[in-house]
């Protein structure tokens, strides 16, 4: 298995601990690092004074919309406009529905966007879907050297 | 140009100058009549005077035969220019003496003829008797005259007449021309006025009145006209002011509406993003961690226990489900309508086949009536249909032989779209609550639905200013109706 990192940005703890659940239960053990909002996950992947950035990016970051303080797709600009991050892949996961959300969200250029089931056995199965096909699949882009 | 359409000034001096003309010439004509006929008369007494003092002064020289003598006497004649000849005829009626001496035999009657005087083609004749005493006439006396005379003073008169009409009909076309202004003046006034009014539009101008005859009315009723018109005027404008203030105020008032409702919408919208978000993660968490539950708690619970959080599942879901409807039904209400042509018999075949799709095992008879076509916004009319179709097909599900059909109907100059099928059915007493939000005619158990797909078709088919309408029987099918 791809030894790669998620970075899952989410802020309701309920969704966080069902999405591991989810994960685990088709044996998707990578690490997952949890981002609770915005700016927990820019400082995440840019670094800041007492924690720098990590030298390899996660595989994929699953990104929710619906954020407090900056709210998703503030924190996808923010992704695409570095350098560093440009072509990290990102997953939209999130409750809305809105034509509107899926455009902007494709606009600003995430990779994807997934619509978080209610029934949990579909989220489940959404999860394995989406750790398969971005873990082992997807070929990302290298991380930059000399970052 | 017709006599009908000259200027007043010139049709009033040409009848004044017609009468004076008409009646100088009549007067004219009968005064050289007159004078015609008294010349004449005065010229044949003349005449007649003259051969009677010859006639008695030739007595002698026809009593004694004296040839000589009579034409001394007759010679005394030629004082008269006008005489042209003379002649004595004796008893017998032979010719004595002539005058002037030498004149042909030819040139005079050769016998004397009546006594008197008359008048031939240009002359003048008479035959006096020359009598001594009453019974012994001794011959006749000839004097022949010419008319020149009369001529001349016909001539005269004539020129004269001539002159004075001519004078007379000058100095009649001046006053003619100078006193008809008595009469056009004032009709020219107020033709002028009245044109003038009408040409600039200025109903303040009034029409002086010159005088108190049939032209003073004409002028008081054309200005009495004249002051209704302003009046008129001046009350249209005010209603036409108080129209255009009304106006502005109504879309003054229309605009505040507008934008109430614009910002209603707008929160409408907001709210409904909210809604997608907020009310489903809750929802997640119900049935995800009761999933959970059931997953690693299986041993510890038996069958009462799964049941409940199965259930607890179930109904989390169906809210999931619910939310996710009346977000649709809320958006069908937003979206902006476009309208175009809409082809409902194709729309109507893709729904099927995508239904279909869904459902492979399933065989319904369908039966679409090409070529119907509509305007209206295909998203939303997609919307309906799918809504419609679906349920048909869901109502279906039960009957061993289903069938479905789409048609349209021309009456009453509109046309009335069905969509048939032969299954459920509904009581017909129920009929007005079809389309109410969250109502339903038939259990979960029976038939799964929320209850909100024909109360969007509904709000779809008003927004396209349509009605719908349905008819059921129990067990043996529904049609549902509209118009658009």
């Amino acid at each position: 298995m791809n030894p790669g990192k998620i970075l899952l940005v989410e802020d309701n703890p309920d969704d966080v601990a069902l999405t591991m659940r989810a994960l685990k239960s088709h044996n998707i053990t990578n690490e997952v690092i949890v981002a609770q909002d915005g700016v927990q996950a820019i400082d995440y992947l840019f670094g800041t004074k007492d924690r720098p950035a990590p030298t390899d990016l996660p595989a994929v970051v699953l990104l929710d919309l619906k954020l407090p303080k900056i709210n998703g797709m503030e924190v996808l600009q923010r992704i695409r406009a570095e350098e560093r991050t440009h072509l990290l892949p990102v997953v939209i996961l999130t409750s809305s529905d809105e034509e509107r959300d899926v455009i902007d969200g494709y606009k600003l250029g995430a990779n994807s966007y997934v619509r978080k089931p209610v029934d949990f056995v579909e989220f489940t199965k959404a999860a394995q879907q989406l750790g398969l096909y971005w873990l082992l699949m997807n070929r990302s882009a290298p991380s930059p050297r000399g970052s | 140009m017709a006599l009908r359409d000259w200027p007043i000034k010139h049709k009033l001096t040409a009848i004044l100058l017609l009468i004076s003309g008409l009646v100088l010439l009549l007067t004219s004509a009968a005064f050289v009549t007159y004078q015609v006929v008294t010349f004449r008369q005065t010229t044949r007494n003349n005449l007649s005077t003259r051969a009677q003092i010859l006639a008695a002064n030739s007595t002698a020289a026809l009593a004694f035969a004296n040839e000589a003598d009579a034409r001394e006497i007759l010679s005394a004649l030629k004082a008269d220019p006008h005489l042209v000849a003379a002649a004595l005829y004796d008893k017998d009626g032979h010719l004595f003496a002539t005058y002037p001496a030498g004149l042909a035999a030819a040139a005079l009657p050769p016998a004397p003829q009546a006594d008197g005087y008359r008048f031939q083609p240009g002359r003048l004749i008479g035959f006096e008797p020359v009598a001594q005493g009453a019974n012994d006439r001794l011959g006749t006396l000839y004097l022949e005259s010419d008319t020149e005379a009369v001529y001349d003073s016909l001539r005269l008169s004539g020129i004269i007449a001539v002159l004075v009409m001519g004078v007379a009909l000058l100095a009649a076309y001046f006053l003619a021309a100078a006193l008809q202004g008595r009469i056009s003046e004032p009709i020219l006034a107020l033709a002028g006025t009245a044109a003038a009014v009408s040409e600039r539009q200025d109903y303040s101008v009034r029409a002086a009145k010159l005088g108190a005859d049939e032209l003073g009315v004409l002028t008081d009723a054309f200005n009495q006209m004249l002051g209704r018109i302003e009046e008129q005027e001046r009350t249209l404008r005010s209603y036409a002011t108080e129209l255009e203030q009304r106006v502005a105020e109504r879309t003054q008032e229309l605009e505040k509406r507008a934008a109430e409702l614009q910002a209603a919408n707008s929160e409408l919208d907001a709210f409904a993003y909210s809604v997608s978000h907020d009310l489903r993660a809750p929802l997640r968490s119900i049935d995800g961690f009761s999933q959970v539950l059931l997953e690693d708690y299986a041993a510890r619970l038996d069958d009462a226990g799964r049941d409940s959080l199965h259930r607890v599942r179930a109904a989390s879901q169906r809210m999931a489900t619910l939310i996710d409807d009346l977000l649709k039904l809320a958006r069908v209400t937003r979206a902006e309508m476009r309208t175009e042509p809409v082809n409902l018999s194709r729309m109507a075949q893709e729904i099927v086949l995508d239904i279909q799709r869904a459902t492979p095992d399933r065989q319904v008879d369908i039966a679409i009536t090409p070529g119907l076509e509509t305007w209206g916004d295909s998203r939303l009319l997609r919307v309906a249909l799918d809504n419609l179709l679906r349920n048909s097909w869901k109502y279906t599900g039960k009957q061993t032989q289903p069938r479905i059909e789409f048609t349209a109907v021309d009456e009453n100059g509109g046309r009335v779209f069905a969509i048939k099928d032969n299954g459920a059915g509904f009581d017909m007493q129920y009929a007005d609550k079809l389309f109410g939000v969250f109502q339903r005619l038939h259990s979960a158990a029976e038939f799964e639905g929320t209850g909100v797909g024909l109360a969007t078709v509904r709000r779809i088919i008003n927004r396209h200013g349509g009605r719908i309408w349905a008819e059921g029987t129990v067990g043996q099918g529904a049609t549902f109706f509209f118009t658009l």
